[in-house]
């Protein structure tokens, strides 16, 4: 207890009370499906079978859990509460300063880190499932957040885009053999024109209204996708689709291949590294373009938008070019990565471009705070990263026995992290702007005094 | 014709049961604003509980008194699935209320997403089937060897719809609740100021919703016999078209929009092409929304700076 402060004791018997009714609350919300498992039998009937020690330890749990928050950490935020606010040391804005450029130089390293210390041979599944995976939703986060954070336009459907990227990616290169470098342009191309001609009859609609027509449009495109049988193949999806060459020179086995050229041994790291290097500088091109885009009249046009669309008409802006760019430019670096992803998979099914995939890229542009490039990717990587790491976690099985498989859990603790987060913080992890243009000095906008857009 | 009249009944079964999730998504859009995007999961865990629930009755009183088991069913249904809801509200919105508009939206996908994969995980990936608790159909008339029928558990699907919408309707539109939602709807500073509980009226929006809700899952449940942890998200978009036909907000709209996507959804599906039946529903949520965003019987949303 702070000395200065008048200390206040813990109401016991308030506490435990609370705690009982909390427990008793859990019981009621978990009797039906942890007390009950509905299993199949021999004879292929549904029965119930009945789990009590895990109803109860979770019951207890959740009321031991609420017995401490009465008795810890309850008085420690009321003694916050109370204490005068600090200034912040002096430290932490020499930090932010260095931030940046460490985190290039550490996702530049990387690879040679993850070489250096896991060896070749776990090396690719560090690089591929962990660095890989998380510059993908880097850079989609980082395009949605030309749409969402920019010019404030919320798109529940972008993972269509990013289908079309993938798929237009697949089916050229499968029909025509042209090359990655080719297609990754024509891919984007096609993505952002698909993204005007959704965006054309969204026009008029803004905030829910919107996101909900484009998550519909982003279904519609799945359905299509599953049942234009004798364009994409459905459900089975494309297979072995031809992957990118190092200008020409393919990662395979052969005497021409990469490994030999180079005098090497074969190993799949190096296509693996490759991959890597590629779609970092896709990421640092979306977040360079981006930057440079807000100075443009038109980057200021989409954030004068978000702020508010009817000013913006009354200064003779037009919104509808303008928010027909942001959709473009958006849905571009979708299809960039789309067709990056179809490339390093090698294989694309609908699947892959679920609404589950467009509400995970949107949470990790609001986790990370609208607008900001850091904070997107932060949220990438503490949501993607944190799945990932989730398939690691062996050890676990030594606590809750063989049986027990944490992956499981992962897209069920995702969720539960989403509404963590957003209850913490409402406004995401990076809350300040930057403004784009500056008179005289540089000023932070703090984040009570960032407007939210209506469009 | 006498294909249009069995789609006609079949449509219209499907119609109550998104029309129920629909009330849903209206009321609580209606009083806060904010598009409960966990409600179509909220929908399955209700179907869950109804399936818990009529294994263990069967296993106790026998497949005898269907009618009783049935009842029974539907009403612990309702019970748990408020909790469910109630619980929700409190944790993942009630904080963020009078926050940035899009943290509730976010947590709510955040809570769909979990309450999916909880179910996965407790209850296991696979469809859960269970052999048809009622049986039996009238054949209304034959013509051209096609008979048109209305089975049992259709009509019970239509006067449980038919009460229970009574019921509600009573509620809202003749009791202190209702008049408390109405006020807060309107305006919720001016019904704290005259001495509403904003913050329990809204909790028992969520309640409602819930009960209607695990109404639909139950009938589900029964219509179908089969659910799968995956069940939330197609129904619950589909209902959600519903409300934005019916006109956000507008809770008999909510109800006749639900009856009108599941009968274009049964139409189309007979007459055209049962692959792109989603299709169907969902070009009608965009087409509402971009041609008729205020819904057939929703105000017009008026712009003002």
């Amino acid at each position: 207890m702070a000395s200065g402060a008048p200390a206040k004791r813990v109401d016991a018997v308030r506490a435990l009370r609370d705690a009982g009714v909390t427990a008793l609350l859990t019981f009621g919300l978990f009797l039906p499906l942890i007390g009950f498992q509905t299993v199949t039998d021999v004879r292929n009937d549904l029965i119930l079978n009945t789990r009590w020690p895990l109803l109860f330890a979770v019951v207890a749990l959740v009321g031991f859990s609420r017995l401490a928050y009465s008795f810890a950490i309850e008085p420690w935020l009321q003694n916050r509460a109370l204490k005068p606010a600090v200034e912040p040391a002096a430290w932490r804005g020499k930090v932010a300063r260095w931030i940046i450029p460490f985190a290039i130089g550490f996702v530049v390293a990387y690879p040679a880190i993850v070489l250096a210390t896991a060896g070749f041979g776990r090396a690719v599944k560090w690089i591929d499932n962990f660095g890989i995976q998380v510059l993908i939703y880097v850079m989609l986060g980082w395009g949605l957040n030309i749409v969402v954070g920019l010019a404030g336009l919320l798109d529940l459907g972008y993972v269509a885009f990013y289908a079309v990227g993938a798929y237009s990616y697949a089916l050229l290169a499968k029909t025509f053999g042209f090359s990655f470098w080719i297609l990754l342009p024509l891919a984007g191309t096609l993505a952002s024109f698909w993204g005007i001609l959704l965006g054309f009859p969204v026009l008029r609609l803004r905030g829910d209204y919107l996101a909900i027509v484009t998550l519909a449009f982003g279904e519609i495109i799945r359905i299509v996708l599953i049942n234009w049988v004798d364009l994409t193949n459905g459900y089975a999806g494309i297979t072995s689709i031809p992957r990118p060459t190092f200008f020409g020179i393919p990662f395979n086995a052969d005497d021409d291949g990469f490994a030999a050229v180079f005098g090497l041994e074969y190993s799949p790291i190096y296509r693996t590294i490759f991959l890597y290097y590629l779609i970092l500088a896709l990421a640092f091109l979306t977040a360079f373009v981006t930057m440079r885009l807000r100075r443009l009249p038109v980057g200021r046009a989409w954030e004068a938008l978000r702020e508010d669309e009817i000013a913006c008409r009354s200064l003779g802006i037009n919104t509808t070019n303008t928010k027909l760019t942001a959709f473009a430019m958006g849905a571009m670096f979708a299809g960039f990565a789309g067709s990056f992803f179809a490339a390093r998979q090698g294989f694309i099914s609908p699947d892959s471009f679920t609404f589950l995939e467009s509400a995970t890229i949107l949470s990790i542009v609001v986790l990370g705070g609208m607008g900001s490039q850091i904070g997107v990717a932060i949220a990438a990587v503490v949501m993607i990263g944190g799945t990932e790491i989730m398939r690691e976690l062996d050890f676990l099985k030594l606590v809750f026995g063989s049986t027990f498989d944490p992956t499981q859990y992962r897209m069920l603790l995702f969720g539960l992290a989403m509404v963590l987060i957003m209850i913490w913080r409402p406004r995401g992890l990076i809350t300040t702007r930057q403004p784009s243009v500056v008179l005289k000095e540089r000023k932070a906008i703090a984040s009570d005094l960032v407007k939210e857009g209506h469009g | 014709m006498e294909v249009f009249l069995q789609q006609l009944i079949n449509g219209i079964t499907l119609g109550s049961i998104y029309g129920l999730i629909a009330i849903g998504y209206t009321m609580v859009f209606g009083i806060i604003g904010m598009v409960n995007f966990a409600h179509g999961d909220v929908f399955m865990v209700s179907s869950f509980i109804a399936l818990v629930a009529f294994l263990l009755l069967v296993s106790l009183l026998g497949s005898s008194s269907i009618a009783l088991v049935l009842f029974v069913v539907l009403i612990v249904a309702m019970l748990f699935t408020s909790l469910v809801n109630w619980t929700i509200e409190r944790l993942a919105y009630r904080p963020l209320r009078g926050s940035f508009r899009l943290a509730p939206l976010i947590s709510a996908i955040g809570m769909s997403i979990f309450l999916s994969n909880f179910v996965q995980v407790t209850q296991g990936p696979r469809n859960k089937s269970i052999p048809p608790m009622v049986q039996g159909d009238f054949v209304l008339f034959t013509k051209n060897d096609y008979p048109v029928t209305l089975s049992v558990k259709q009509l019970i699907i239509w006067i449980v719809t038919a009460v229970l919408l009574v019921c509600f309707w009573y509620l809202v539109t003749r009791t202190r609740l209702g008049r408390a939602q109405r006020a807060c709807e309107q305006d919720q500073k001016m019904a704290a100021l005259v001495g509403v509980d904003v913050d329990r009226t809204i909790s028992m929006t969520f309640v409602i919703a819930a009960a209607l809700a695990a109404v639909a899952g139950t009938m589900y449940l029964m219509y179908y016999g089969v659910v799968s942890f995956a069940d939330g998200f197609v129904p619950g978009v589909k209902a959600f078209t519903a409300a934005v036909l019916g006109g956000i907000g507008s809770l008999p709209g909510a109800v006749i929009g639900g009856i009108l996507i599941g009968l274009i959804e049964t139409m189309w599906s007979a007459y055209f092409s049962i692959d792109y039946k989603d299709v169907a529903a969902f070009s009608v949520l965009a087409i509402t929304l971009i041609f008729l965003p205020q819904g057939l019987f929703g105000r017009p949303d008026v712009e003002k700076v």
